[in-house]
């Protein structure tokens, strides 16, 4: 990897404020899975890496009767040990303990985990410039393109597919999406909304715009009857990525009638 | 009539000078590993001693070598498949501060034929700078049209890869035996069918590379190498001599027969070393690895085959194309079958020619490849004649050794569970049984030697140029010793894997086993032999009437209180100790060539996702005499799970669009992992059962061919995975997945083949 600043930050006015305008310039490093192999790769080289690590209230984890409240830098490994998500959020439990390995799961945090960038082979390969690295083609589109693992719904112009397990199972729950502006204010939006399709733009996959950081990921109470489960096949079945994956929640009255449903694929869009 | 004497070395002590003398000594008995029942330590299941080195990570591989002052060294690297190289500016790379040397692996004007071939490497001061060096390095390309599947490559409208050859399909031959047109009218049964066993990669978890430093005209290299003396040999071309380099490889993660010479990357750090006058270790990245000039080599066969109605193969009709990526290739399959030989055949072979890297042995070279599309092809045909793919094998095949292997694994794995016709269970998760089989040699020949010291404070040290590949070298090397001297393991030390401990030997073709351990069979037996002296002339006896018991007590046959004890004999040794080397001429009948082997695997097929789950596997292995029964499990078990990955997962992706692979890493190129193997390891002890039809793992069995001598097995134990996978897939679901490897996609594409559709 190029060499680079690193700067801890308290607070995240000053998050927001290291980070500057320049997208190219500068990076948020969380529990950094992502970032170094991106790093490492050559797709990105940022001159600052903003550790937000040290800003306090991050990683808090709360489960109430209004509904569950996870801080952005809550490891992967918290979710997948945590008993009342198994029993009242089981989709999520479920996404974060088929990310990655233990090692993966250890440091990679929640929101690191909804902020990660595609694993297109062509975007991860550091000679290509594909669109999304402001190339002016999706290579996965070109006639005779290897394109197994990527998109077969809502491509274009980018033909990436979103690969967190997280967002699948946290659109399909419901789940509201909290991230600090370039001001320090706190803002929302629900999980789908939080994500992008290529053609919305093709150069990100969610709405963050730089200088602005996930903080936390709100989930309502689970409906009395709520059932929720993720599903998610890959060729290998250790440390592989989604060749497709599916976060269904059910709500079902006394009598077992259904009365919301909700199901969401993963793994096959730019988007959950 | 006068018994017949040997000569051999020992040390006397004439007034008090150590003095080497050749003594004359009975010729005893022909050299013989005995019989296996009687041995303390050989045969059984030992755990190696480097185990804990290992796993606590003290042991030190070419990697962990760090030096003051030390470089690292990287690759500029072609990111083109088909270029020409007008120009290259190392300069702006040499300009950066902490960057020590550059240098030129290829001139200007020179084509670059595959996408990662070396153009030139750096050093610098830390990896950082290094990876900043080579993206600095200014090179100028004129692209070329490339071409890297091997189908399109055949086309004769398809770029040429090569400027100095008029066609991509070359290298031309084949044979032809009896009336095979003939034949192919007259059998009662016929497939007609094209296969593929794609191109590998050998992953090894070391990359490749070296650590060295210069002293003068001096060269020390800690090398990740398979052949120690060779790569000291190919030093020596920078050295003036062989004299001048030392190796080092006291332990290496993997070679599978990529790991003979010192490679690009030694030609590249010996000349980064001298320029920069600093120690540099160049040990490839992950992605130099993967891209590097080093593959098993896929292959393409259209396969005629016919048999008469009573299942006799009476005919093949096989066309081969070897995948040989920039250079030419080759496979067993060019003879025209695999094992079980057709009476009529025909075989026309080639070379093809594709902007991809070059070959190297890969474990088995060629075998995996020959027995997955031979073996897909038989069972096929025992479909069409409703046979039982067993039976049709026995019917052409009468090795005797091999049958009992078949029964014996067909009994463990429960054959009898398998579909009677193929595709017949019901439901969509659908179970399967299928078979492969392997052939290998495995023999030895004289090379490496070993000299194993005594000293008069009874330490036992064996040495040997020879490296272990990683799988178990050391323990023979310490065992058969300790064996001899009727001593435990721990009292001998195996010290190995440096240059200037003898002749050494590359371990590959499965040779190293066969080699090596009769020599020290015969080192010890001379050992023995010398300590026989002292101890009978000290007790009065005949050297011949000395007779070794645990624990190294050297007493007189048949007055076992007449005896020394292991330390008090060694006291009466000469201060240096002695030293003893074997005849090889002695020991060449301690070992043999010829094996066979075969796998047995269970999988079940979501036909709905196309995902192979692979239920149970077992091989089956013969190897002559065991020196050690765990590590043989252990290299079948390892041979299974290397050979499920090749089945459902490893899978090179070339890209048609930019002619370079995609996945040069381990996270889209797949390996077989402990959850895809079953995770489990099933020990099996005579007489053998059978397994439940819900047990899981990897079950292997050391097949009992009493012949008294030594062969090697690594490589046979993978030949057959493939193929047994491929057949208990084509047994589950009725069609054969015959472009490999068996991922989810191509398994649907072949579930969709037989509806008559498309996935």
């Amino acid at each position: 990897m190029k060499a680079f600043q690193f700067v801890d930050v308290r607070d995240l006015k000053s998050a927001s404020q290291a980070l500057g305008r320049n997208p190219d310039s500068t990076r948020i490093l969380a529990g950094g899975v992502d970032l170094v192999s991106e790093l490492k790769d050559r797709i990105i080289e940022p001159e600052l890496l903003v550790n937000i690590k040290t800003i306090p209230g991050l990683n808090g984890l709360k489960m109430d009767a209004k509904g569950l409240s996870i801080g952005a830098l809550v490891t992967l490994d918290t979710l997948e040990f945590h008993t009342g998500l198994w029993k009242s959020y089981t989709a999520l439990a479920e996404a974060a303990q088929s990310v990655g390995s233990p090692q993966i799961r250890n440091v990679g945090t929640l929101g690191g985990n909804l902020c990660q960038r595609p694993r297109c082979w062509y975007y991860r390969d550091e000679a290509i410039k594909c669109i999304k690295k402001g190339g002016s083609k999706c290579y996965a589109a070109e006639e005779d393109a290897d394109n197994k693992f990527n998109a077969i719904l809502g491509g274009g112009p980018s033909y990436i597919v979103h690969p967190s397990d997280c967002a699948t199972a946290l659109v399909a729950l419901g789940a509201t999406v909290k991230y600090s502006d370039t001001q320090g204010q706190i803002r929302s939006v629900s999980a789908d909304e939080f994500f992008l399709l290529p053609k919305e733009n093709p150069a990100q996959e969610t709405v963050l715009r730089h200088g602005e950081i996930v903080t936390e990921v709100w989930l309502p109470a689970p409906a009395e009857g709520t059932r929720s489960t993720y599903i998610k096949f890959k060729e290998k079945d250790s440390f592989d990525w989604a060749v497709s994956a599916v976060a269904v929640k059910v709500v079902a009255g006394p009598s077992g009638l259904v009365r919301d449903v909700s199901i969401v694929l993963g793994g096959v869009a730019p988007k959950p | 009539m006068q018994q017949k004497t040997k000569k051999i070395k020992s040390v006397v002590v004439e007034n008090g000078f150590e003095k080497e003398v050749e003594i004359e000594v009975p010729v005893g008995p022909p050299a013989s590993w005995g019989d296996p029942k009687a041995l303390r330590l050989l045969g059984k299941r030992n755990t190696r001693p480097d185990g804990p080195d290992k796993v606590t990570g003290r042991a030190r591989y070419a990697s962990d070598v760090i030096l003051p002052g030390m470089c690292y060294g990287r690759f500029v690297m072609s990111p083109y498949p088909a270029a020409k190289i007008k120009s290259i500016d190392l300069g702006p790379a040499e300009r950066i501060n902490g960057v020590k040397a550059a240098v030129l692996l290829l001139q200007p004007g020179a084509d670059v034929l595959y996408h990662g071939q070396p153009v030139a490497a750096i050093a610098a001061i830390t990896p950082e700078i290094a990876e900043d060096a080579i993206r600095a390095v200014r090179v100028e390309y004129e692209t070329r049209p490339h071409v890297v599947d091997l189908v399109k490559a055949t086309n004769p409208n398809a770029p040429k890869v090569r400027s100095d050859v008029p066609s991509n399909v070359q290298y031309p031959g084949g044979s032809t035996k009896g009336d095979v047109d003939g034949a192919l009218k007259s059998a009662a049964a016929m497939i007609h069918e094209t296969y593929e066993a794609q191109t590998r990669l050998h992953c090894c978890l070391e990359t490749h590379g070296h650590t060295v430093k210069w002293d003068g005209d001096k060269l020390t290299v800690w090398a990740s190498t398979q052949f120690v003396t060779g790569v000291r040999d190919e030093f020596a071309r920078d050295t003036g001599g062989p004299q001048n380099v030392t190796v080092i490889t006291e332990h290496m993660g993997g070679g599978f027969g990529s790991k003979f010479g010192r490679g690009t990357e030694g030609i590249a750090v010996a000349q980064l070393a001298k320029k920069a006058n600093a120690p540099v270790k160049f040990l490839l990245s992950r992605a130099e690895e993967q891209l590097a000039n080093y593959r098993g080599p896929g292959v393409r066969a259209e396969i005629k085959l016919g048999a008469s109605a009573d299942g006799t193969l009476t005919v093949g009709d096989v066309k081969v194309w070897n995948n040989g990526g920039a250079s030419n290739a080759n496979s067993p399959l060019d003879q025209g079958f695999y094992i079980i030989e057709p009476q009529a055949r025909r075989v026309q072979r080639w070379g093809v020619l594709t902007n991809t890297g070059g070959t190297a042995a890969l474990r088995a070279p060629g075998h995996p490849q020959a027995a997955v599309i031979w073996d897909m092809a038989l069972d096929a045909l025992a479909a069409k004649l409703n046979m039982d793919p067993l039976e049709f094998r026995k019917k052409n095949h009468n090795d005797p050794v091999r049958v009992a292997e078949w029964d014996l694994g067909a009994k463990v794995i429960g054959w009898n569970r398998r579909q009677r016709t193929p595709g017949s269970a019901a439901g969509t998760r659908k179970r399967g049984v299928g078979m492969g089989s392997a052939t290998w040699g495995g023999g030895g020949s004289k090379s490496a030697d070993c000299t194993i010291e005594i000293k008069p404070d009874g330490k036992v040290r064996a040495y040997s140029a020879v490296q272990d590949l990683g799988v178990g070298v050391r323990l023979y090397v310490q065992s058969i010793p300790a064996e001899e001297l009727g001593l435990q393991l721990a009292d001998v030390e195996p010290i190995i894997g440096h240059s200037t401990f003898g002749p050494g030997k590359g371990s590959g073709g499965s040779t190293t086993t066969a080699s090596v351990a009769p020599a020290i069979k015969m080192s010890a037996v001379q050992a023995r032999e010398q300590l026989a002296i002292v101890a009978a002339k000290k007790l009065g006896a005949k050297p011949e009437e000395i007779e070794v018991v645990p624990r190294g007590r050297f007493q007189v046959k048949g007055s076992p209180a007449r005896g020394l004890a292991w330390k008090e004999l060694c006291a009466l040794l000469p201060p240096s100790g002695i030293k003893a080397k074997g005849d090889w001429n002695e020991a060449s009948d301690l070992q043999a060539s010829g094996v066979r082997g075969c796998t047995f695997v269970e999988v079940e097929v979501d036909t709905e996702t196309g995902k192979v789950t692979v239920i149970k596997a077992l091989g089956v292995q013969d190897c002559g005499f065991v020196l050690n029964r765990l590590q043989a499990e252990n290299q079948v078990t390892g041979g299974i799970i290397q050979g499920i990955g090749t089945a459902i997962l490893e899978d090179r992706r070339m890209d048609n669009v930019t002619g370079r692979m995609l996945n040069p890493n381990f996270e889209d190129y797949k390996l077989c992992g402990s959850f895809e193997s079953g995770g489990v390891n099933i020990t099996l002890d005579p007489p053998y059962r059978t397994l439940g039809p819900e047990e899981r793992g990897i079950a292997t069995i050391i097949f009992d061919n009493p012949t008294g001598k030594v062969s090697g097995i690594g490589e046979p134990a993978i030949i057959g995975v493939q193929s047994a996978v491929a057949n208990a897939i084509f047994n589950a679901i009725g069609v054969h997945v015959k472009e490999q490897p068996a991922t989810p996609d191509r398994v649907l594409a072949a579930l969709a083949s037989l509806k008559g559709g498309r996935a």
